[in-house]
């Protein structure tokens, strides 16, 4: 039998931890969706009006340089959530976010999450904990490169 | 007039290990825009076989020398992959077929896969980092055959053009190894992941308890790496890691890799973790 959506959202380990009331109100807003490879799930500009859960899969987040078209910047890995535009105002994407693999996701209404988490700010919190842990993995991630510690030598090595 | 008798030189170990012998160049293989794997076989007597991990000083006949990680044993030739940044690893890149390089060594220590049979093993390189790992991870190939842990290698670069050995990857996958490759940012059209190395950690399959791991790369990615895995479980004194620091001598001598207490042409290149290591890493040096 194929599992709930609460199922599915209790397995990924980004809301590890929460309780069964918990992954219930996000089942609450939360469909399962599937992507092509090469499918995108949303452009830069538009309504930041879902969140994406990968369960299976690799979304990358491009950004289209006239001319050299979608660099790639980023890619989101199984067990991690595509993006957080959705979660702070205006709500509206920055980067454009694209299949680059078969992907399985949950994907969550996010005005219906946040108005959860306000009607009720301690599951707010954890909520926001768990995505803000990942939104850190990814900025340190992205301040790590900005080093370019593989390029010409002068950083990281401590050769000379 | 009868000349002085000149006592002869002493062909001492220190002075055998500061003699260069003399090598062919017989293959070059472009690896990227900057970085080609040389293969060299000797004219001379030929130095003692090296182990995974342990460098070479090759000197540029009339420029210099510098400190080259084996990356491939085909004895009694020996596969060096250079990246050219400097005077003499662009010399060494740039030198013709059938061209004589000098060697000295082998130097420091090695990764002693031989120790690690029945654990999971983690590789982690990044950028050239993969040069020294490369015949580790041949090794390893062939202890899976004989029933080992399981072998994962994950493996970053600049950009996906700058990713060393990509026929090697395929092969290691093919043979069974769980290999995953990353990139800072990527052109048009690319499928893989880009991000940290760290960011394919949670991918790998690993049981910390039993885990081991192998780390090489540019240093502020070793510290990163290194602290990933230790937060993921894995013992510091699980992990090793290569660590470069100028080279001179190469055979404990002048002191110019010193790292604290350490030499690191004979106490390192490769060094656990753990303990002290992980202190001095933490160390701000000018
Ligand atoms: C144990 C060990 C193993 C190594 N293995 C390999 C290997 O397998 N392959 C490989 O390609 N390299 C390897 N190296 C690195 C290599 O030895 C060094 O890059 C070496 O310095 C190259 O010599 P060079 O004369 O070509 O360049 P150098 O002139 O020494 O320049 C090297 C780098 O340092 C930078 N640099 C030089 N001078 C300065 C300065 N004054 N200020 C700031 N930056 C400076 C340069 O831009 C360049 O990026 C290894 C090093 C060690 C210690
Ligand atoms: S290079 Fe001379 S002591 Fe290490």
């Amino acid at each position: 039998m194929p599992d709930t959506i609460a199922q599915l959202i209790a397995a990924l380990p980004i809301l590890e931890g929460l309780n069964a009331e918990e992954v219930e109100q996000v089942a609450g807003c939360s469909r399962n969706v599937a992507l092509e490879a090469g499918q995108l799930l949303f452009t830069e500009g538009s309504r930041a009006d879902a969140c994406y859960l990968v369960r299976r899969g690799r979304v990358a987040i491009e950004l289209h340089v006239p001319g050299r078209g979608g660099l790639v910047i980023d890619s989101v890995e199984t067990g991690d959530v595509v993006g957080w535009s959705w979660l702070f105002p205006p709500y509206r994407w920055v980067f454009d976010g694209r299949a680059v693999a078969p992907v399985g996701a949950v994907a969550i209404d996010a005005a219906c999450l946040r108005a959860k988490a306000e009607a009720d700010p301690a599951f707010g919190y954890r909520l926001v904990q768990r995505f803000a842990a990942q939104m850190m993995r990814h900025l340190q991630s992205t301040q790590l490169r900005l080093l370019d510690v593989y390029g010409d030598g002068s950083a990281g090595h401590a050769t000379g | 007039m009868a000349r002085p008798a000149t006592p002869p030189a002493e062909a001492t170990p220190a002075r055998r290990a500061l003699t260069p012998s003399r090598y062919r160049l017989v293959g070059r293989r472009r690896e990227t825009d900057d970085t080609f794997t040389l293969r060299l076989t000797p004219i001379d007597q030929p130095l003692a076989a090296a182990r995974p991990g342990q460098f070479h000083m090759l000197t540029a006949f009339g420029i210099g020398e510098a400190a080259i990680s084996v990356s491939g044993l085909a004895s009694p030739a020996v596969d060096h992959t250079v990246r050219a940044v400097g005077a003499v690893t662009r010399a060494l890149c740039g030198l013709p077929i059938g061209g004589v390089v000098g060697v000295r060594g082998p130097f420091g220590t090695h990764w002693a896969t031989e120790e690690l049979d029945g654990s999971d093993v983690v590789v982690i390189a990044g950028g050239i980092g993969l040069a020294p790992l490369r015949e580790a991870v041949r090794a390893l190939i062939a202890r899976e055959g004989g029933g080992g842990g399981r072998l994962s290698v994950v493996v970053g670069a600049r950009a996906p053009d700058q990713l060393l050995y990509e026929e090697d990857l395929w092969r290691w996958r093919e043979a069974g190894a769980h290999v995953r490759a990353t990139v800072d940012s990527a052109p048009p059209g690319w499928t893989g992941a880009v991000g940290l190395v760290t960011t394919l950690l949670d991918a790998v399959p690993f049981d910390p308890a039993r885990a081991a791991a192998l780390v090489c790369g540019p240093e502020v990615m070793i510290r990163v790496v290194a602290a990933a895995l230790v937060d993921r479980g894995v013992a510091a004194s699980a992990i090793r890691v290569s660590l470069e620091r100028n080279m001179q001598c190469g055979g404990g001598l002048c002191g110019h890799c010193q790292l604290g207490p350490l030499l690191l042409c004979r106490d390192g290149p490769v060094v656990p973790y753990g303990g002290r290591v992980a202190r001095l890493l933490q160390e701000r040096e000018r």
